[in-house]
């Protein structure tokens, strides 16, 4: 168990980075807290996979350190950091039984069998598969290979931390709920920290205490789901996280933010003075069709359940309201659009430039 | 509306005809001639199973073929590892790749009488580049011509240069199609090289070797032109192998119906190790 301390970290796929863009990782100072549950959420291609591998030590990062409880670790191969990780595709050596493949781990770290034995058998009865561990691992269906994946991770007593990449990708969708609450408990249970790595939301926000948002190599917020939800600090956060995501309307900033010349209240006051592109932020649940406000026109109406969404054209912008429950506004109605004040926000080239009253 | 009638079968008939030609008509053609004696004009006399039994029998048919198992188990024995230790070292990315497929394919697009004549002038003891090296410069005395073991030792490494190939390709091609995801998981877990290698990389080329091995047992049970145009089975009987007695039976001695014969039974033999080999190492995956 381990406090993982990323510092200054950078990595290029090329051999002589020139800008900016050849790096797939900018600059990341990161602390990952022993025993804690992380989620690294960002879309394809954000540099996710990137960091993970860095940090089980696959990749070699072109810049910076990575610690261990304050040591070095950033050239250590990945058996001698003593880190678990769980791929994409489930990692399952075919020819052998379900035993051995969790034993293997220990094996190959010279323990003694009796060890491996009520490790082996501890791990398996966590993961409910003690009935299968004669069997060879071939036959598995995808579920219990991942399963048995993640044990070999879990087998060792010691392990820093474990990751996951993506680990639910080839399982079925009722599959995936039990095993993201199977690796909940797990957590609980081993103590071990966790770094879970995916581009789905929900199971970001179901999994992590912390999500970790990357997007383009950068990190752009590490919160609570909470936190990332109520105060995106930045529009991509907004975005990616909500369904659907936050509206950003583009205004207007001379001291109040205006949309289209119509004045708009935030929710409290603007750090220093906004200089580039500025727009208001809010999400669809705080965004209410009332008397007064904001002139829109519904163009759609879509019933997901629960709730409406409702999308109306207000000023040339598209803006989404979530209507909870009552009488849904037909397409084509003309309306008026109320934004909750205190979820007002104001952001300034992405970045969340207002604080709370 | 529904049609039925048996126009269909006009269909596969193209099919029918080109096995039978090409197949069943010759071969049955073979067994013919295995149970009747001929003195050519057409005129036979039956003679039943007499000629499987003077096979079976013959002392030389059981020097020809323990021969050409010795054959096979050499060249197997050889090509296989060899096979996989090559396309082990293989790059698998970047500018050499193609280039190393191109060199391995190479040898295998070169008819099998050029490759005999090859290395027959290769191995001639005065001027071929190997005879004349290993006889003048190092002072072996080395002359396929004379020596048995040299004239196997010749077979055999013009089989390996001429053949492993095909086992590299298919090996090469099975551990390409391992995910990365393996070795990595395989470092984490703090494995030994022996041990990627043990289970991960043989277990995922089991198949392709599978096929490797079944066409590298197919194709040198039944080799002919190579040996023929090298060392014409000889010194003496030395290099033998099974198809150049029975083409020595046929065409040499026009012996047909003994020769008939031993087609089927060497017929019977290929296809016989065939099926257990293949039988013995699929038998796992249908568990």
């Amino acid at each position: 168990m381990a406090k993982i301390t990323l510092s200054k970290l950078r990595h290029s796929y090329m051999s002589t980075p020139k800008s900016d863009s050849d790096y797939a990782l900018k600059e990341i100072d990161l602390d990952w807290n022993d025993g804690g549950a992380y989620a690294l959420l960002g879309p394809s291609g954000c540099g996710k996979s990137t960091l993970l591998n860095i940090i089980s030590g696959l990749l070699v990062p072109s810049e910076g350190q990575i610690l261990f409880d304050g040591k070095d670790v950033t050239k250590l191969p990945p058996d001698q950091r003593n880190i678990a990780q769980v791929f994409q595709f489930p990692v399952i050596y075919d020819t052998m039984t379900v035993y051995d493949n969790l034993a293997f781990p220990l094996r190959n770290r010279g323990r003694d069998e009796a060890m491996v034995k009520t490790r082996v058998m501890a791990i398996a009865e966590m993961l409910e598969v003690t009935e299968m561990l004669d069997q060879k691992a071939a036959g598995l269906s995808p579920d219990n290979k991942q399963k048995i994946s993640m044990g070999r991770g879990l087998v060792r007593e010691d392990v820093n931390v474990v990751m996951f990449d993506e680990p639910l990708t080839v399982i079925d969708p009722h599959l995936k709920w039990k095993l993201r609450s199977k690796l909940k408990e797990l957590h609980q249970r081993v103590k071990a920290t966790m770094i879970y790595v995916t581009h789905d939301q929900t199971e970001a926000l179901t999994f992590a205490d912390q999500v970790v948002v990357m997007q383009l190599g950068e990190v752009v917020q590490i919160g609570t789901p909470v936190e990332l939800f109520e105060r995106p600090a930045h529009t991509f956060v907004g975005h990616f996280i909500g369904s659907p995501g936050m509206n950003i309307i583009p205004c207007s900033y001379d001291g109040s933010a205006k949309i289209e010349g119509q004045p708009v209240t935030l929710e409290g006051p603007v750090r220093g003075t906004p200089t580039g592109q500025t727009e208001i932020g809010i999400r669809p649940e705080f965004v209410s069709l009332s008397d007064t406000g904001l002139p829109a026109t519904v163009t759609k109406v879509s019933d997901v359940g629960r709730h409406t969404v409702v999308e109306c054209d207000c000023l040339g912008h598209k803006v989404n309201a979530v209507i909870e429950e009552g009488a849904a506004p037909q397409k084509g109605d003309s309306t008026h659009l109320a934004f909750r004040q205190d979820q007002t926000r104001l952001y300034v080239d992405g970045w969340l430039a207002t604080d709370p009253e | 509306m529904k049609t039925e009638n048996q126009k269909a079968w006009f269909f596969v008939l193209p099919v029918l005809l080109l096995v039978a030609f090409n197949a069943l008509i010759p071969m049955m053609t073979v067994v013919n001639y295995s149970v009747q004696e001929t003195f050519g004009d057409n005129v036979f006399f039956w003679q039943g199973l007499d000629w499987f039994e003077q096979i079976l029998r013959s002392d030389r048919f059981h020097a020809a073929l323990g021969r050409q198992f010795l054959f096979t188990f050499l060249i197997l024995i050889i090509e296989v590892p060899l096979g996989i230790a090559i396309a082990l070292s293989m790059p698998r990315q970047g500018f050499w790749v193609p280039v190393c497929l191109v060199l391995m394919a190479l040898p295998m697009l070169i008819p099998w009488n050029v490759v005999g004549a090859m290395w027959n002038i290769f191995t001639l003891p005065d001027i071929g580049l190997l005879g004349y090296f290993l006889n003048h410069t190092l002072g072996i005395n080395y002359d396929m011509t004379q020596d048995p073991i040299a004239a196997w030792v010749t077979i055999v490494t013009m089989d390996v240069w001429h053949w492993t190939s095909l086992v590299v390709l298919l090996s090469y091609a099975g551990l390409v199609s391992i995910p990365d995801a393996y070795y990595q998981a395989a470092k984490i877990d703090g494995a030994s090289n022996w041990s990627v290698f043990r289970y991960i990389q043989l277990p995922k080329m089991k198949t392709v070797l599978t096929i490797a091995i079944l066409l590298r047992f197919m194709d040198s049970f039944n080799i002919y032109t190579e040996p023929f145009v090298l060392t014409g089975g000889g010194p003496g009987n030395s290099t033998t192998l099974l198809s150049i007695d029975l083409v020595k039976i046929a065409l040499g001695q026009f012996d047909l119906g003994p020769a008939a014969a031993m087609s089927l039974i060497y017929f019977a033999i290929t296809l016989l190790v065939s099926w257990l080999f293949y039988t013995l190492m699929t038998k796992d995956d249908q568990n």
